[in-house]
């Protein structure tokens, strides 16, 4: 029997508000000491208050928009309780049934095909502190509590269960980062923990619409890692429906270095968090005034910036959708076209597209680098592409500039001229230097003369050689060609 | 002169006519502190040093000419409202060695007008109880009576009161706490409009019922604490940011025009012959004052007032009381073989009895399963008795009530029953569940015990109030009645 992936995703991502969720304290806590960013508030003191911290409604609504969701007029925060010592106060102030948006779909593209992923809610909640586990030098465990974390703006997206492929899954968490990329109101790290994913996997029967046991997946702390999950799992479930087993609903953690889905053991005692309305914080009213305001006031997303760039700039298709697929790409390609005011604005976008999407990937790529740590700044990546207009470059010098500039952040001018590698405008001697093949490759214009097309552009690359790419090989071939001629 | 038996407004004048100095009324409240506190037992931590100093600067203070009534004026901070430096027990093993590095915006307001603080009042646990019999440390005591309870469970902040241990005192009301006391005690005791004043720095019991108020020797100083102590707090989401007006003003003398209702729905099963008699009285002479009165059945819906009240104050208390597991501040049980273990023992030994039982109330009733039945239904109920009111106060200025259907009772009389120690706050929970204010004051006494008389108003009615409170108590001398100590 053929089985289809059934996965639904739930997504947690920090907001890049200053302060945290309910309290004055710093959100910014990647680089501070242990508990320096805390107050009675976070730390869950007796008799402490919370208060809402407005700017991360605002990121909340402003995603749940971008994600197409409705935004009820009334929400408002409930107490999740549960113990546990990441936990300050017991429970965890978060939404249960009146989530800021709901209701949502995005688009995603997997092998050329697009499909709708229906977003159930978007809600606001405070992260946990962070826990630490230590064993000492006889062997007892004890675990270091850090704060900091606790009460950083945490924005839950649950996806329906929509998402038919591991391949899928991916994709749409690619893409819903790029949207909150755009948004500025998340970094998107998974790595560092800021953008978190739990996935419930399970699979039914093709044409089937009752799915076996679901299994919800933790622990997965990157993009490959959740697509190596989800694929692990589903296959799996397979396995075990294939084998007549019983799949079980349970939560299973990813264990990256063993490339498995391992049983979990649950950390609370039961399930059940006995929600109840956060008597503390009364229901919030979100005018649909308010909204409308911030729906006018969102920034471009990456399909609006792609259609952008191919409608203004006249950018392939193909071009327009990588450059907008990240928003520090599009924002450096932005940047790039911002002070071009000539001719033929879209000859202009296409080089540059080639050397973005070309050296400049490779070389960030290769590194291991974020778009914003490039030592490369626009302006000079402009130069960069005016110096090959202007023939000061050849193609092969400009990729050795590009690359000292890439290492030094040096201007392209400066280091073309320390390299010897401005183009040869001196006619002569690139004369000198045909006249020099032609005499030492004899055979080449012996072959030539009797036809051989190939011989041309033999001795074009000698004559590159020795100029070390500085000649310009359309002068070369100029050159070579009337010597061969007419010696 | 006795000077600890001054009212606020009194010491105020002294101080002002420089006739005595805060030093010398801090120290002759310390004195009699010293003198009956053994035998009522209102405080868990008496600050003799420093409310000298704080006394001092008073004077200082009050010699440059930046007095306000309350400055240099000594008071007892119930045991629940954090204080900088100075323990905040709730009166509860849990948080007995607890140093709050933080003011209750109270606290600070209070010291901000030039507080002298006296110490920290006893109260039951967290708040829980009608008796100060469940304070972890030890029962406060009656000054009228000692074999009998002063109420609560801010008993130990009415006790300093009726005691003249204080001048004046902070007290919470969840459900009739500052209230049931008061009238137990034969003080002035205020709950005000929920959100009236800052919850902040308060340590939670039912965080939508739970209010502050003014504990006092008479209605004038019930209006100069409020003035004090009222308004919008940021630090407080649910604070109400609406203008203070000065409660002083609404201290006149007759009840000329105001139409009160007198709800039947109060003459409860259980209600002793002298204090229905004296209640009687009370509301002929408000009467005598020129109010309107009407005797009938406005409020239908407040007998079940109890039962939600029962279902919403421990769910919440439920979540409130789950921050105090023994790791970062407070009680924490020594020998534990983990985590988890280390977790049930800090709670089973830092809590009492009575706390747990509540614990337990509320962990069931927001249980899956039970949610709807049980909590969603308080709810329900909290909206239709609040709904009752509205619907009474478009006739009435006030209702009038007697404060409890009992004069104070025994120690240990109750303690045993925990559902016949819960029928004492009767007349008083409603006012929480409706979220309005009432205030107690003095309305005579049975065979020497005390009876309270209590007034309910409209949200933000404040001032109606204790315009009849204020009335009310300048046509009797029941206010003026010193207790055998």
């Amino acid at each position: 029997m053929e089985h289809e992936t059934i996965i639904g995703l739930e997504v947690h991502t920090q907001l890049l508000t200053r302060s945290k969720m309910f309290c004055r304290c710093s959100a910014d806590y990647a680089s501070a000491p242990p508990n320096s960013h805390v107050c009675p508030v976070c730390l869950g003191m007796p008799g402490v208050l919370p208060t809402i911290n407005r700017k991360a409604i605002e990121y909340a609504v402003m995603t749940a928009l971008a994600l197409q969701c409705r935004i009820p007029e009334f929400t408002k925060f409930d107490r999740k309780n549960y113990p546990y010592p990441d936990l300050m106060k017991g429970y965890q102030i978060s939404q249960y049934d009146a989530p800021i948006g709901v209701q949502g779909w995005m688009l995603t593209e997997t092998a050329g095909e697009q499909r709708r992923v229906n977003i159930k809610r978007v809600h606001l909640e405070e992260d946990v502190a962070k826990l630490i586990h230590r064993t000492d030098s006889v062997g007892e465990s004890y675990s270091l509590i850090d704060v900091n974390r606790a009460g950083v703006p945490l924005m839950e997206i649950v996806t329906e269960p929509d998402l038919r492929s591991p391949e899928e899954a991916r994709q749409f968490l690619m893409k819903l980062r790029t949207i909150l990329q755009y948004l500025g109101v998340s970094t998107g790290n998974m790595e560092e923990g800021s953008f978190r994913c739990d996935a419930n996997v399970s699979i039914r029967p093709e044409g089937s619409a009752d799915t076996l046991a679901k299994v919800e997946v933790k622990n997965m702390n990157s993009f490959k890692a959740v697509y190596r999950a989800l694929e692990f799992e589903a296959s799996r479930q397979r396995k075990v429906a294939a084998e007549r087993g019983r799949l079980y609903q349970e939560t299973r953690g990813w264990a990256d270095d063993k490339g498995v889905t391992q049983p979990q053991r649950s950390k609370e005692y039961a399930q059940d968090y006995r929600y109840f309305p956060e008597p503390d914080l009364p229901p919030l009213t979100l005018s649909p005034a308010w909204v409308d305001e911030l729906r006018a006031s969102l920034p471009g997303l990456p399909e609006a910036r792609r259609d952008q760039f191919a409608s203004r700039y006249a950018l392939p298709e193909y071009d327009a959708r990588l450059l907008a697929g990240s928003k520090a790409l599009a924002d450096y390609f932005g940047e790039c076209m911002k002070a071009y005011h000539g001719p033929a604005p879209e000859k202009r976008a296409k080089t540059v597209s080639n050397w973005l999407l070309g050296e400049f990937a490779r070389w960030i790529n290769a590194e291991g680098m974020e778009i914003h740590q490039s030592r490369v700044t626009p302006p000079q990546l402009v130069e960069l592409v005016e110096m090959c207009e202007q023939n000061a470059l050849t193609g092969p010098a400009a990729k050795a500039v590009f690359e000292e500039m890439f290492r030094t952040g040096h201007p392209p001018r400066e280091i073309a001229a320390r390299l010897g590698l401005t183009q040869i405008s001196d006619l002569s001697a690139v004369e000198a230097a045909v006249k020099a093949a032609i005499a030492a490759n004899a055979q080449a214009v012996v072959d030539f003369r009797a036809g051989k097309q190939q011989s041309l552009t033999f001795l074009v690359g000698q004559v590159m050689k020795a100029t070390r790419g500085r000649a310009n090989p359309g002068v070369v071939t100029e050159i070579l060609r009337r010597e061969l001629e007419t010696g | 002169m006795d000077l600890h038996r001054l009212t606020i407004h009194e010491a105020a004048d002294l101080l002002r006519r420089r006739e005595t100095s805060s030093q010398e009324l801090t120290r002759a409240c310390l004195d009699r502190i010293a003198a009956v506190d053994p035998a009522v037992r209102a405080f868990v931590t008496v600050c003799a040093d420093g409310a000298l100093q704080q006394a001092g600067e008073a004077d200082r203070r009050i010699t440059n000419g930046e007095a306000t009534p309350l400055t240099g004026i000594p008071a007892a901070i119930k045991d629940n409202m954090c204080t900088r430096g100075v323990r905040t027990t709730c009166s509860s093993r849990m948080l007995e060695g607890f140093v709050p590095p933080y003011n209750a915006t109270v606290v600070q307001s209070l010291s901000d007008a030039g507080m002298v603080m006296l110490g920290k009042a006893n109260m039951d646990e967290f708040a829980m109880g009608s008796s100060t019999e469940h304070s972890a440390f030890f029962p406060s005591r009656n000054p009228w009576d000692r074999a009998r309870v002063p109420g609560g469970s801010s008993g130990g902040s009415c006790v300093a009161v009726a005691a003249d241990e204080a001048i004046y005192s902070l007290g919470s009301d969840t459900g009739g706490s500052i209230r049931q006391p008061a009238g137990f005690c034969s003080v002035v005791g205020f709950k005000p409009t929920y959100g009236r004043v800052s919850r902040f720095g308060l340590v939670a019991f039912a965080s939508s019922l739970d209010q502050i108020g003014p504990i006092t020797k008479d209605v004038t100083d019930c209006a100069l604490v409020m003035n004090a102590i009222c308004g919008y707090d940021p630090g407080d989401s649910t604070s109400l940011n609406q203008p203070t007006p000065d409660y002083t003003r609404s201290l006149v003398p007759d009840l000329k025009g105001l139409r009160l209702g007198v709800p039947q729905e109060y003459a409860v099963a259980g209600m002793q012959p002298g204090v229905e008699s004296a209640f009687k009285a009370a509301v002929r002479r408000l009467a005598e004052l020129g109010a309107e009165i009407e005797w009938g059945a406005f409020l239908p819906h407040t007998r079940y007032a109890l039962a939600a009240y029962y279902i919403i104050a421990p769910s919440e208390a439920s979540a409130n009381l789950a921050r105090y597991d023994g790791v970062k501040y407070g009680f924490s049980a020594p020998e534990a073989s983990s985590m988890w273990d280390a977790l049930e023992k800090t709670k089973q030994a830092g809590f009492g009895a009575e706390v747990k039982r509540r614990i337990m109330l509320g962990t069931y009733a927001l249980s899956a399963g039970y949610y709807d039945a049980y909590y969603l239904k308080a709810q329900k109920v909290r909206t239709l008795i609040r709904q009752e009111f509205d619907r009474a106060f478009a006739r009435f200025d006030a209702l009038i009530t007697p404060t409890s259907p009992t004069v104070p009772f025994k120690i240990g009389e109750k303690m045993d029953d925990p559902v016949q120690m819960y029928l004492s706050d009767i007349c008083t929970l409603p006012v929480n569940i409706a979220g309005i204010p009432a205030v107690s004051v003095p309305a005579g006494f049975v065979d020497g015990l005390p009876v309270g008389l209590q007034a309910i108003g409209k949200p933000l009615g404040e001032e109606t109030l204790l315009r009849i409170a204020f009335a009310y108590e300048q046509s009797t001398d029941w206010h003026k009645r010193k207790t055998p100590l």
